[in-house]
């Protein structure tokens, strides 16, 4: 393999390692991490790849300074990363709100392992699915996206970084243990097929009378563009709730309109972030809804399911947050059953729910084990048994 | 006949934001003067106002940011310096001034701290040392004297205070100072040759809390612990300093050691190159 930034081939490939690569491919320059299984592989691989192309590694002291530290790099106009697991995750919580409430792009990648708590170091999970969403304190949307695949995990955290400078916020990659140790194909494509997205930024020259706010934002997709440190625009970013121009303002109403406008940035520009995967879903009665490594056994299930005859398909969340509700909501006008098939205990299957109202039964394992494709199978004759007796 | 002459602009205009005053400091705080010592260095230093960056924590003197008229930063409790880091890291030509209190960085932020001039990163860190948390109304901190009272220890303080330049020269930084904002000189000066010295500059800057600290340890206003500082204050000037000394207790009829305690010069943390 060579030195270049983007390291097109094709190749046999681990999924952190994946991973790592697909975020030199899109131009990630600032990594800061803390070692935890089952990431570490990521920070290893940046740790020797990223001085290569002028790019900067730090290992930080914790996860709070990794978090704290890729967002001031942000601030700098880096596009910067850090990589976790779940204990990571939780400590990196604090600083995903300053994120949020900075707006400043980054990127969170963690490899789930079995949890709560210590847990399973070694051994997966996707039972941080929740916390993605609702782990820092109030109200936010956040992106996250989970691959199937070490190709996906490549593909997934390119686009991560380019939603996360799109709406200049903060974006996960939700991976498992099964894909980030997985050694599979992987290519990468040339460096000009690679498309890279824009942060948005300031259109006046800076100047104590230019007109930019740094907090100001476009009426159509609402996000501000994004002045960067040094550049004399003389910014003030801050965690307290702030006016368009970022002073802390103390009142109610800043407060509901700038929290209104960070969740509503993503619900808006939803269809532009979501990734979904449709299999058969043409004439399914019955829907198994899956992501992650799981969905690699639901794939299976689903297609064993069919050549018997049982009309099922299966939508894959490529992305889980946003949530696509709007798809869910119309399948729930075609189908009679819905099935979730992931490793925690029914994380997505309360979000299915919430949007459908047919039965939705859930596969669930809390982890530490892959969920094979029979229970799912199995799930799958149950919901059709249960639809032939009416 | 003397005539009145009409001042439009106070020097310092250029680079504080005008329009975030008042400030919310209490009468008597000393934070205002650290910040003008800072403001002053600045406009001093010959660097372009637009390369300084200033980032603070949360508490009273992590309000500064808000006030600077510079790219400034007001991020989480305790974790100014990792958000500096990446900051200076990112962009190596900027001059990274950690502006903070003695709470979030040496409570909270403490890991950090240590960790940074372990690492000897490039940044610039004012501590302001009030000897309490002031913002949330005078609960006792990590250099709160032991037996002084606070909020949280209305029976005096139980516990040991650090020695802030003994921790943060013994975890390896390139310099460390006190003064006080009595010291108003000599803080600039320092703050401005922190500028041209390579490495993490710790100053701590010692400073009257009356409202939070002041009032229920006997010192209720801002102008009799100046008043103190003034009687006690003994400078250091050979270099040679036992940092062991070093602890403060306001109440205590010993000297207050000030000056400059260490100054080396170890590598500095610079992000590994690799040219093949």
């Amino acid at each position: 393999m060579n030195d270049a930034r983007v390291r097109t081939g094709k190749y046999f490939m681990h999924g952190d390692h994946a991973c790592a690569e697909g975020a030199l491919a899109a131009g990630c320059n600032f990594f800061a991490g803390y070692p935890i299984t089952p990431s570490t592989e990521v920070a290893e691989h940046l740790a020797y790849r990223l001085p290569k192309v002028g790019g900067t590694f730090i290992q930080m002291e914790d996860e709070l300074a990794s978090m704290a530290a890729i967002i001031g790099a942000s601030a700098a106009g880096a596009r910067s990363m850090t990589a976790t697991s779940g204990p990571g995750l939780s400590l990196m919580m604090e600083n995903l709100g300053l994120a949020v409430m900075l707006e400043t792009p980054c990127v969170i990648i963690d490899i789930q392992r079995g949890s709560p708590s210590t847990g399973l170091p070694t051994m997966a999970g996707q039972s941080d699915v929740m916390q993605a969403q609702w782990g820092s304190h109030g109200d936010y949307e956040i992106v996250a996206y989970a691959p199937s695949s070490p190709q996906e995990t490549f593909d997934l955290t390119v686009l991560a970084f380019n939603v996360a400078d799109r709406f200049r916020t903060p974006v996960i990659l939700l991976g498992d243990e099964v894909i980030g140790h997985m050694m599979e194909r992987v290519e990468i494509p040339a460096a000009d097929e690679i498309v890279l997205w824009d942060r948005k930024r300031p259109k006046s020259s800076p100047g104590n009378n230019g007109d930019y706010k740094a907090f100001l934002p476009d009426e159509d997709d609402l996000v501000p563009a994004m002045a960067h440190a040094g550049e004399g625009y003389r910014v003030h970013f801050t965690g307290l709730t702030h006016d368009e121009l970022g002073y802390p303002a103390m009142d109610a109403d800043t407060h509901h309109k700038l929290v209104t406008r960070l969740v509503e940035k993503i619900r808006r520009n939803a269809d532009e972030i979501i990734r979904t995967e449709e299999i058969y879903l043409d004439d399914a009665e019955i829907v198994v809804i899956s992501y992650g490594c799981t969905a690699r056994s639901a794939r299976r299930a689903v297609r064993e399911a069919r050549e018997q005859g049982i009309k099922v398909g299966m939508l894959r969340l490529i992305s889980i947050w946003p949530f696509p509700e709007k798809q869910i909501t119309s399948l729930g006008e075609q189908a009679k059953a819905f099935i979730v098939a992931e490793m925690n205990l029914g994380q997505i299957s309360r979000e299915v729910e919430r949007f459908v109202s047919q039965p939705v039964t859930g596969v669930h394992h809390a982890g530490g084990a892959m969920i094979p494709p029979e229970p799912i199978l199995e799930e799958i004759a149950n919901c059709q048994r249960s639809i032939a007796n009416g | 006949m003397p005539q009145a002459t009409t001042v439009d602009k106070h020097p310092l205009d250029e680079i504080i934001r005008e329009d975030r005053m008042p400030h919310i400091w209490c009468p008597g705080c000393g934070i205002g003067i650290a910040m003008r010592c800072y403001a002053a260095a600045i406009l001093e230093s010959g660097i372009p106002v637009d390369n300084h960056v200033v980032v603070s924590g949360i508490g009273c003197t992590g309000r500064v940011a808000g006030y600077m008229d510079l790219d400034s930063y007001h991020s989480t409790h305790g974790r100014a310096i990792p958000f500096a880091t990446g900051l200076k890291l990112a962009n190596p030509d900027l001059m990274v001034t950690v502006f903070s209190g003695d709470g979030d960085l040496a409570a909270i932020g403490g890991n950090h701290l240590i960790h940074a001039a372990r690492r000897n990163v490039d940044i610039k860190v004012v501590c302001v040392n009030n000897f309490n948390y002031g913002m949330t109304g005078g609960q006792v901190g990590p250099t709160t004297p032991y037996t002084a009272r606070g909020t949280t220890a209305p029976y005096g303080n139980p516990e040991q205070p650090f020695n802030l330049p003994s921790l943060v020269g013994a975890s390896g930084a390139n310099y460390v100072s006190r003064w006080t904002t009595l010291h108003v000189r000599q803080l600039k000066q320092d703050i401005l040759a922190s500028f041209t010295r390579p490495g993490f500059n710790f100053i701590e800057v010692l400073s009257p809390c009356p409202i939070g600290f002041g009032k229920s340890n006997d010192i209720p206003d801002g102008l009799e612990e100046m008043e103190l500082y003034r009687e006690r204050c003994l400078l250091i000037d050979n270099g040679e300093v036992d940092l062991d000394v070093l602890s403060i207790d306001l109440r205590e009829d010993k000297p207050i050691y000030i000056g400059e305690f260490v100054e080396r010069d170890r590598p500095i943390f610079e992000c590994v190159k690799v040219n093949e």
